[in-house]
């Protein structure tokens, strides 16, 4: 977020810095409200991302900024104009498609001089070759420019797409699930290829994913979206760390969760009641009143395992063990609390050894890292 | 080896059936061609061109066949293209099937039936009638070249929407939000992406249609009222009126030639618009 605050420029009415926004946007398809008062801005040069499962509305937000849905009620804003009646074609935004879309009756150079040939007046015929050069050269595909469109890979397809909508020099860049055709391991080399593209270019990149370790690794901001709502939106480690709602927390990174009902709040820590019985002690995530449910929610990486018993340690059985190089995945078993997820560091397992399923162990985590959060 | 004993011995049916239903009989009116007519008609074997050097007798028959195949084409596809964009990509689903069998209805009735009626709806009775009445004047349009286009037009439509309405379904609709989305208005967007990716089916159509309009004599025999000749009444004529089986046979050369040409020239057509791909639709 820091190398976004330096630039800010004002664009009018709909605030300070912000590239877009949504006021109160909001859309129907019959019966189905597929974004419900959606209300946001877009920072300039911010690499947003929407992300949520499929039908949560963040198709419905993107396809809103491009112009292909016009909202039922509400507005949005392009670099400070209200544009909902602005036909795709003028908006000065560009798309890269999930199965990129690609004219398949054009060369890849004619693919990626498609925008700059819609000008009017029409760029001259060298310059747009200069241009769709360097386009293609920014995607790392320079020669490929006489190629037809099924002689590419899936890789190679996704770098063109990229080039169209980018030599175009759009205000926004919008990604739908861009990603998700390619194998994992292309996508986390287009994961770090496009974070340095749009640090290169300073072009606002808002993505729709709904792969968390996506969004996460790429974005300066996350909006999690549930039933054409936003439910939280802030930086990945914001979202990670102080997760508003279990929703949250469950979409973000994994944890364990226990369900109970809060019995007492004292400052920033309350402690909840298992339906056994138990008491559990934690940092209060989000205002809830004493008596309402709630969840209790430990990252992995939190609990620590020992094979001495400490003061406030919880005793259980280790069920699994996966090994996964820099840490130790464990399944853990508690006669109240059920089965638990441990992530242990490799370092912390190097002296005492590594726990064997069957072992019986000491399960602890500091009151600060379990979190009380509303249950929605 | 034993593959190729099996792929012979498949295509032998086929193969024989062509050899003595198409090659054999092609063969025949090409010598009979260069023959002459018998004193009471029919065939003597000679070795002449006289009978292609006759043909311009026949000349207003190719001459219409020439202009109102290429035009009633024409016509067919100005109609059928929308029509079939339309259809695949403006109606939902369960519309698209009951229009899609309207358009395929006519066809469930035989031509000789279907041009009866428009016999009665463009004679003296049908629309003329109604023109005159509405003050326009008399006009005539049975036994007129404009009856003829009309029958055609109408007969050979949906062989045109099919192929066209196939290549257009086939189109992603998100290719035009890519447009769109890059900055081309819609109709911009129509010319650059959905019409030349429909090609294929509006060469296709087109074919089909024309081949069928050079042989067609039926749809000209009723409505034509022996007015407006296509080579194919020409035929008739000539093999079974006049007996002049050499001439004949050199109008039938001719006829044949001219499609070899325009099949030629469809198949080069369709190489350059299908690419390297090989996607030739229904052919």
């Amino acid at each position: 977020m820091q190398r976004i605050t330096g630039s800010f420029e004002t664009s009018g009415r709909d605030g300070e810095g912000l590239i877009a926004a949504f006021r109160a946007a909001t859309k129907r398809f019959g019966d189905v409200v597929a974004a419900d008062a959606l209300t946001l801005g877009i920072v300039r040069g911010e690499f947003l991302s929407f992300l949520g499962p499929s039908g949560c509305g963040k198709t419905t937000a993107l396809r809103m900024l491009a112009g292909f849905e016009t909202p039922t009620s509400g507005e949005v804003f392009l670099d400070g104009e209200e544009v909902s009646a602005v036909p795709p074609y003028r908006r000065p935004v560009n798309m890269v498609f999930q199965h990129y879309a690609l004219f398949p009756h054009l060369t890849v150079a004619q693919n990626i001089a498609y925008g700059l040939w819609q000008r009017r007046p029409r760029p001259e015929r060298a310059e747009i070759a200069r241009q769709v050069d360097r386009a293609l050269a920014m995607v790392r595909l320079s020669g490929f420019g006489p190629r037809r469109i099924w002689e590419m890979s899936g890789g190679q397809q996704q770098r063109v797409a990229l080039a169209r909508a980018i030599v175009n020099e759009p205000k926004i860049l919008l990604l739908d699930e861009p990603l998700a055709a390619l194998d994992r391991k292309l996508r986390r080399e287009m994961q770090i290829e496009l974070q340095t593209l749009q640090r290169e270019l300073g072009i606002t990149f808002v993505l729709v994913t709904h792969d968390q370790e996506e969004a996460l690794s790429m974005s300066d901001r996350i909006c999690i979206m549930r039933g054409g709502r936003i439910v939280q939106i802030g930086a990945p480690a914001d979202l990670y760390d102080r997760p508003h709602n279990r929703y949250v927390a469950d979409f973000v990174g994994k944890s364990n969760f226990v369900d109970g009902v809060l019995r007492e709040v004292s400052g920033a820590l309350g402690r909840i009641e298992t339906a056994q019985g138990l008491g559990l002690g934690g940092r209060m995530g989000g205002p809830v009143a004493p008596g309402a449910r709630v969840t209790l929610s430990i990252r992995p990486e939190q609990i620590g395992l020992a094979r001495a018993a400490q003061p406030g340690a919880e005793p259980v059985s280790v069920v699994n063990r996966i090994f996964l190089g820099e840490h130790t995945e464990y399944l853990v078993r508690h006669a109240q609390l059920g089965d638990l997820l441990v992530l242990v560091p490799r370092q912390a397992e190097a002296g005492a050894g590594g726990f064997a399923p069957g072992e019986s162990a000491f399960a602890s985590w500091h009151p600060d890292a379990a979190l009380i959060l509303p249950q929605d | 080896m034993q593959r190729r004993l099996a792929t012979s011995v498949l295509l032998a049916p086929a193969g024989l059936w062509f050899a003595v239903m198409l090659v054999l009989p092609l063969c025949f009116v090409l010598v009979f061609s260069l023959g002459e007519r018998g004193a009471a008609g029919g065939y003597v074997p000679a070795f002449t061109f006289e009978q292609y050097a006759n043909l311009p007798a026949r000349g207003q028959a190719f001459l219409n066949t020439l202009i109102l195949a290429p035009v009633g084409t024409l016509l067919a596809l100005l109609i059928a293209y929308p029509l079939a964009y339309h259809l695949a990509q403006g109606v939902g689903p369960k519309w698209r099937t009951m229009l899609l069998i309207l358009v395929i209805v006519p066809f469930w009735t035989s031509i000789l039936i279907r041009s009866y009626a428009w016999i009665f709806l463009l004679g003296g009775q049908g629309v003329p009638a109604l023109i005159e009445w509405m003050g326009f004047g008399a006009v005539r349009l049975i036994n007129t070249r404009f009856a003829v286009l009309t029958g055609i037009v109408y007969g050979y439509l949906p062989l045109m929407v099919l192929p066209i309405y196939v290549s257009l379904e086939r189109l992603d609709r998100r290719l035009l939000e890519a447009s769109a989305d890059l900055g081309a208005p819609p109709l911009r967007s129509f010319l650059q992406v959905a019409l030349p990716l429909s090609l294929p089916g509006v060469a296709t159509g087109c074919m089909l249609v024309f081949i069928l309009l050079m042989g067609e004599f039926l749809i000209p025999a009723m409505l034509g009222g022996g007015k407006v000749f296509f080579i194919g009444n020409a035929l008739v004529d000539l093999f079974l009126q006049s007996r002049n089986w050499a001439f004949g046979a050199a109008v039938a050369v001719t006829l044949v030639a001219i499609m070899l040409g325009t099949v030629t020239f469809y198949l080069m057509l369709m190489r350059r618009l299908g690419g390297a791909r090989g996607n030739v639709d229904l052919i």
